[in-house]
């Protein structure tokens, strides 16, 4: 990782947000366009060891993003991003939850409401990302899904990758 | 058992109860006040809390008031680190992405 990137996260626990600001080293319309196409998602969004797959994209207002994040061990956490308002290059919001396969929200688990708003800074970019949630058992759900054994394995294997390219 | 804090906040109404009794210390009656479920279900909610050393007793008189431990609440702050790891893995692979496209449009 790029230790001159800016990277901030704080935590309002009273008003139950997060929030996450981070620099990229790409112009806007690149960092733009990782975050809303479903290939290059594939690419980033799900946090290693976990590998991300799109079922269907439909970035505009009212459409969605369906995908699933699947595990070492072979299991698949679907998901999907509902699009609210999409301001192209600027800024975009929705609502994030657990589904099924077919798109069903999980209601077990509130939805999280995302507000990314992206910047240019120099000649980087800056996202800044508000997430609300209701209760913080929907992270909850996320952390344990990326905390069970085989992560410290699979952040090894990042390590050594990320040596090789480094090298 | 040794139970841990995040079993404890894993609950709705153990939450819930959290949040009613950071503001002040109170009886097992008034809480259960707050709740549709029965007095019995407050009572394990509590039990698990105390267990959790998320709230502790405090005895005046008769009764028993509930107060919340504040610095036990402080561990969930470093459970949050964990999300802010799994964010800085999204986004170191987001960066090596980055670096890549940008050498494909040159």
């Amino acid at each position: 990782m790029n230790a001159n990137l800016l990277f901030d996260f704080t935590v309002d626990k009273e008003a139950k947000t997060i929030h996450v600001k981070r620099e990229f080293d790409a112009d806007r319309s690149l960092v733009w366009k990782a975050w809303t196409t479903a290939d290059l998602l594939d690419q980033w969004w799900a946090p290693q060891p976990f590998r991300n797959k799109t079922k269907a994209m439909d970035f505009s207002e009212g459409g969605f993003w369906h995908y699933y994040m699947i595990s070492p061990e072979n299991e698949k956490h679907w998901c999907r991003f509902d699009y609210e308002k999409i301001d192209v290059e600027k800024k975009f919001t929705g609502l994030d939850a657990f589904c099924d396969e077919a798109g069903n929200l999980n209601t077990a688990f509130s939805r999280m409401h995302w507000q990314n708003n992206f910047a240019s800074a120099g000649n980087g970019t800056v996202v800044n990302i508000t997430i609300t949630v209701d209760s913080f058992e929907t992270l909850e759900k996320i952390i344990e899904m990326g905390f069970k054994e085989g992560f410290t394995q699979g952040l090894d294997q990042l390590e050594t990758l990320l040596g090789t390219l480094k090298g | 058992m040794r139970r841990d804090i995040f079993q404890a906040i894993a609950d709705p109404s153990r939450r819930a109860i959290i949040a009613l009794i950071a503001l002040h210390a109170m009886t097992p009656n008034a809480i259960a006040e707050h709740f549709d479920t029965s007095r019995q279900a407050v009572s394990k909610h509590l039990r698990i809390l105390t267990e959790c050393e998320l709230v502790k007793q405090d005895h005046r008189g008769r009764e028993i008031f509930y107060q919340l431990e504040i610095n036990k609440m402080k561990e969930i702050d470093k459970w949050l680190e964990q999300y802010r790891v799994i964010w800085e893995r999204r986004f170191s692979q987001l960066d090596t992405l980055l670096t890549t496209l940008k050498k494909t449009k040159k």
